[in-house]
This record gives structure tokens, sequence and C-alpha cells, in this order.
């Protein structure tokens, strides 16, 4: 902590304020990390080394991949990785641009009617509809066991199109209007000064839908009958979850190189989105979001 | 539904347009005309549209099949009507009641101990000088909300579960083995952990940028006058940041009847419907599972009318008590 970044009116903490103020966020921050270390030390870590430490490994002494050799030989999870790996890029891809297109195109307040759709697309914030009206509805379109069904009902975030409109909205309005009275239309505007300047908040919200399709579950458990054509978490619940309720019930414990092997599909589950959040989050932290979600 | 709807509607766009731009005066072509001339945008947000008209508001008409003994091979147009005949059933069942009161006591829970920790970091976070420490400790505690429930209710099974590191520590300790995980009693206190685990650091962001915003000059005025600091937090801090925390009570009171669907159904067999069961899941395996629909689509209606009410009303309750409610938030 350097001084010059206290004003003058404020007074020096105590020392013992202080303290207990580091003694806090230490402890905050390590109880977000340690779930994470703890994951990757067991998937690395021998079967007796699992034994020993109760199950959940930090540092394994010699770390070994059999748990990742096993996983990626199984197919099991090889083939639900290529299923999200197809969710979360074709309805990242899909979503952004429908949210832009639709964001853009109520950007400018005097759109006849632009307000109504935007109530519209907002109220879906404050209800939803429940799971049995999804289900009959996607079973209505005859969606069901469809590829369609992992992408389509969740294809549009009312959050990322307000993030993105309010953002389309504070852009310097002189130069669009000045392309306007060069002559270019809507069309050319959005694809020649609105989007080059809009990059980073666009990898914001794709991040954001990337995200939300890798971490998803619930259309494929509601939709899709085939576990074959499930996606990684699906497979992560039987495989963990539902996996260790069945040994339980026989018995005896779970044999170490399951837990390793549990824990490397979970590593496969998260290392996506640890190598993605670098990117996402300097932009929260420099307050991006922030502007969007207060207007 | 529509009255709020209306009082920030077609009247505040009319005149903030007219105030905005006085040089375009869209009121005086006719309607016609303006949609043409705004064709390209309009037909820029029909994908979108679209996709929230079917999507979030037909299934609204599936609750048609709260009358019926809805049948999915026959369809809506053949299933028998039945009347009221659905509620009764869901008022009898002692499932549904079960369920009813597990929602509420989980969501009492979170209410009590999630809702004021985002606060509480949020006000620890800012009261770090050190902008660099902050950004570090910032960008660790957004991290858990990018995480899916599978993967978190797995590290939970792994850390506190039975095989975990929880009873490990407890038998070291010359206490019995505790196992969270399946402890009926305790599920409303785990699912409440995992919720603050998940997202007690993405929630300061909100906070942040109301604390963010209060000017410095009050500060440095309170402590001129002799505020110490915690007088300045009471006096000042606290204030600043009333409007926002009323606004986001607003909006859990709207979801009081939500519970986490996802973390929930992945933990309720490990402890059992009786206590396990909110009305999310009890929905999905009433209907989806086996194939009652008619009473899962009456208890799903029920909760989302209950819902929407709750919503509207908080949403009143703010604006009479002089606080900017949800719509007029969202729709500037």
């Amino acid at each position: 902590m350097r001084a010059g970044d206290r004003p003058a009116w404020m007074e020096k903490p105590s020392r013992l304020g202080a303290g207990l103020k580091a003694i806090v966020i230490t402890a905050i921050t390590l109880l977000v990390i340690y779930p994470f270390v703890g994951v990757l030390g067991t998937s690395l870590s021998s079967e007796s080394e699992i034994a020993r430490s109760g199950g959940f490994v930090l540092l394994p002494t010699s770390p070994q991949l059999d748990a990742y050799r096993a996983v990626f030989d199984g197919g099991t999870v090889t083939r639900a990785l290529l299923v999200s790996v197809l969710v979360t890029s074709i309805g990242t891809l899909a979503g952004v641009t429908v949210t832009v297109c639709m964001a853009y195109g109520l950007s400018r307040r005097e759109v006849t009617g632009s307000k109504w759709i935007l109530m519209v697309a907002l109220f879906t914030m404050l209800f939803n509809p429940g799971i049995i009206a999804n289900f009959l509805l996607v079973n209505q379109l005859g969606l069901l066991n469809s590829f369609g069904a992992l992408v389509l009902p969740s294809l549009v975030s009312a959050f990322n199109l307000v993030v993105l409109r309010s953002f389309f909205m504070n852009l310097p309005g002189e130069l669009l209007e000045s392309a306007r009275m060069d002559g270019a239309g809507d069309l050319r505007i959005l694809a020649r000064i609105v989007l080059p300047l809009s990059k980073a908040v666009i990898a914001v919200v794709s991040l954001f839908y990337a995200v939300a399709y890798w971490n998803n579950f619930f259309n494929a458990l509601l939709y899709i009958d085939d576990s074959e054509r499930h996606p990684l978490p699906n497979i992560l619940r039987t495989f963990i979850l539902q996996g260790r309720t069945l040994e339980s019930a026989v018995g005896t414990e779970a044999p170490a190189p399951v837990q390793a092997i549990q824990m490397a599909v979970l590593v496969v589950a998260i290392v996506p989105i640890l190598l993605v959040y670098p990117f996402l989050q300097r932009y929260f932290t420099k307050g991006v979001l922030t502007g969007a979600i207060k207007g | 539904m529509t009255t709020p709807l209306e009082a920030v509607g077609p009247g505040t766009a009319r005149r903030r347009t007219g105030a905005e731009s006085p040089a375009v005066t869209p009121q005086r072509l006719p309607l016609r005309k303006r949609l043409w001339r705004d064709r390209v945008m309009l037909a820029l947000t029909l994908p979108g549209l679209l996709y929230f008209l079917v999507f979030h508001y037909v299934p609204l008409f599936g609750y048609v099949a709260a009358f019926q003994d809805y049948q999915p091979y026959i369809g809506f147009l053949d299933s028998q009507w039945v009347g009221l005949q659905n509620f009764a059933t869901m008022l009898g069942d002692p499932r549904f009641w079960d369920a009813v009161g597990n929602t509420l006591r989980i969501t009492l829970t979170q209410l009590v101990l999630f809702f004021p920790a985002p606060i509480a970091l949020a006000l620890l976070l800012n009261s770090v000088v050190s902008e660099k420490l902050r950004r570090f400790v910032q960008s660790v505690v957004y991290l858990p909300h990018f995480i899916g429930w599978v993967i978190i209710v797995s590290i939970f099974q792994q850390v506190v579960g039975g095989a975990g590191v929880l009873p490990d520590v407890l038998e070291s300790a010359g206490l019995p083995r505790y196992d969270m995980m399946t402890d009926p009693d305790a599920f409303p206190l785990l699912v409440t952990l995992q919720v603050i685990w998940k997202d007690c650091g993405w929630g300061t962001i909100i906070f942040l940028a109301a604390l963010l915003s209060i000017p410095s000059e009050l500060y440095e005025a309170a402590a001129m006058d002799g505020a110490g600091r915690w007088r300045r937090l009471w006096h000042v801090t606290l204030p600043g940041i009333t409007p926002i925390v009323i606004l986001l009570l607003i909006l859990n009171l709207g979801s009081i009847l939500s519970v986490g669907f996802e973390q929930i159904l992945l933990q309720r067999d490990a402890v059992g419907p009786e206590s396990g069961e909110v009305l999310d899941t009890f929905v999905y395996f009433n209907g989806v599972q086996d194939g009652q629909w008619g009473p899962a689509a009456a208890v799903g209606l029920v909760k989302a009318v209950v819902g929407a009410v709750l919503v509207l009303g908080a949403n009143k309750v703010a604006h009479l008590l002089g606080h900017e409610g949800v719509y007029r938030n969202a729709g500037r």
C-alpha cells in the first residue's frame, strides 16, 4: 500500500484494523483458489497419495498424467467434449449475431416502435415461462432430441442485449451523423463504424454467451434423451455425482484412480473457462459493464 | 401487468425523442411512412424479437395444460378439459407442500445469509486503498461466477462430502465424521454456502459501482466535520448505496419462489425429496419425468403468477417509497 493513494483527510488505519483486513482478504482469496488447486492436484496424483491425503491433494509429489490418458481414451468424455465445443461455438456465434443486430436496431430512440420492442425483451428478465411451458414448446416445435434444442432456447439474453445497446447508444453521435451525411445507410454504419468501435464489448458479450453454453446442462437434460449426445456438464453429472452415489451404495471406499479420473474430467471442464477468464476479467475491473448494469 | 409498463411506455418515449432530436419530428409523419423510414433498423431487430416472442411468450400458452388432462401425443386441441381439477390435485398433494416449505426455507436462508454478503465484501474491497491489490482480489472473487453448477457441486462433494476433506479434518480433531451433502437439515445452509462461493464476488460489481459514484467531496466534508471512519460509513456510504440495495431486494422478492433449479436438481437425491424438493424440481419430476403434465403445469402456473405478482407489487412499493423501480431503471 503506497501512502500516496490515500487522500489527505483520511486517517491512517490502526494496526489492528489493517491486520484484520489483511487476514480476511487473504482468507477469502484462499477460499476461492483452494478448490481449484485441489482438483488439479488430485487429478495428477497416484492412488496411494490420494488415500494418504484424504481425497484432496494440493501438491502431488510425483505428478502423473495417467488419469488424463484414461479420460481421453474412454471415448465418452471425448465425445461429450466434441458436443460441448460444437454447442458453444455455434451457439455463441448465432447468439452474438442476433444480439448485435437487435441491440443496434434498438440503439436509436427515434426508431418507431423500438421502445416497445425493447420492453418485450426486457420484460423477459422478470419472469420465466417455467420448465413445463418450455418443454411443451420445444416439443411442439419438433426440436426434441435435435441439436437446435441445445442452442435455440437460450439464444439471446436480455442482459447482454442491454449491455450492447447502451454501449452503442453511448458511441459519439457526431461520428454516426457525419457518416449519414456522407450517404452511408444504417447497415453500412453498423459495419464500418459501430462494429469496429465496439470490439471490446462484443468480445465480452461473446465470452458471456460462450461460458453460458459451455456450462449449460439443463437443455440437454430436458430435451435430449440419448446420453451419447450429451455435452460435458451432463457427463460430469453422471460420472462424478451419480457415479459416486453408486459406489457408496456398494459400501466400498472410492478407489483412488477413479477419483483422479473424476478430477481430471473436472479439469477438462474448468480449463477453457480459466483460459478465457483473463480476457473477460480485464473488462469488469475496468468497469465496461457497470455503466450498462446501472443504465 | 401492463400498468407499470404503460407508465414509462409511449408517453415518456415521445417526450424523450422530442427533447433529444428537435430536428426530427417523427410524430408528424404517418405511421406507415415512419415504419418505412426505419425499415432497416426494425428488420435488424426482427430475429431477436422473434426469439423472445417464441421462446419467452408463446410458451405461456402452454399453461392451458394446467386445465387439461394433457397428453403430449394428443396435443392441446384434443386433450380433455378438466377445469380446476389439477389445482385440486396440487393442493391435496403433500409433496407439493413439502416443495413449498423447502423453497421458502431455502430462499429465506439465502436472503439472510447471501444477500448481505456481497454488500459486506464490496465495502471491504472499497476500503482497500491500493488499486493493484483491489484489482487482484476482484479478479479472484469474480471467477467462481463463471463456473457451472455441476462443477461447483462436484467440488463441494470433494471438500465437504462423505469421502471429502471436512470429515477427515473432523475425525482427526476427535469429532465424529459428518457428511454435509447428505444431511437433510443442513440442506438450506449447504445450498446457500454454494451460492455464496459462486456469486458473492460477482455480486459486488453492482455495489462497487454504486460506491464509486458517491462523490469523494462528501467524504472529505464529513471528515472535516469530524466524522470518523464508522460515522462516514453510516452517514455517507450506506445512504449512497441504499437505492441499489432496495432495487436488488425487489428483484429478489420477485424470485422468492425460484431457487437455482440446476443446483438443487443435482443434489436433491442426496438428501431425499422431503427436504431437497423445491417447486421447480417438483414440476420437473412430476411433469417431465412422470408424465403428470396437467398437475405439473398447474404448479408451474401458480408459481409464475405468484412470482409476477410479487415483482410487480414490490416494484409498486418501491415507487411509493420514492425509489426508481425496475422498469424505469431498465427502460432508460
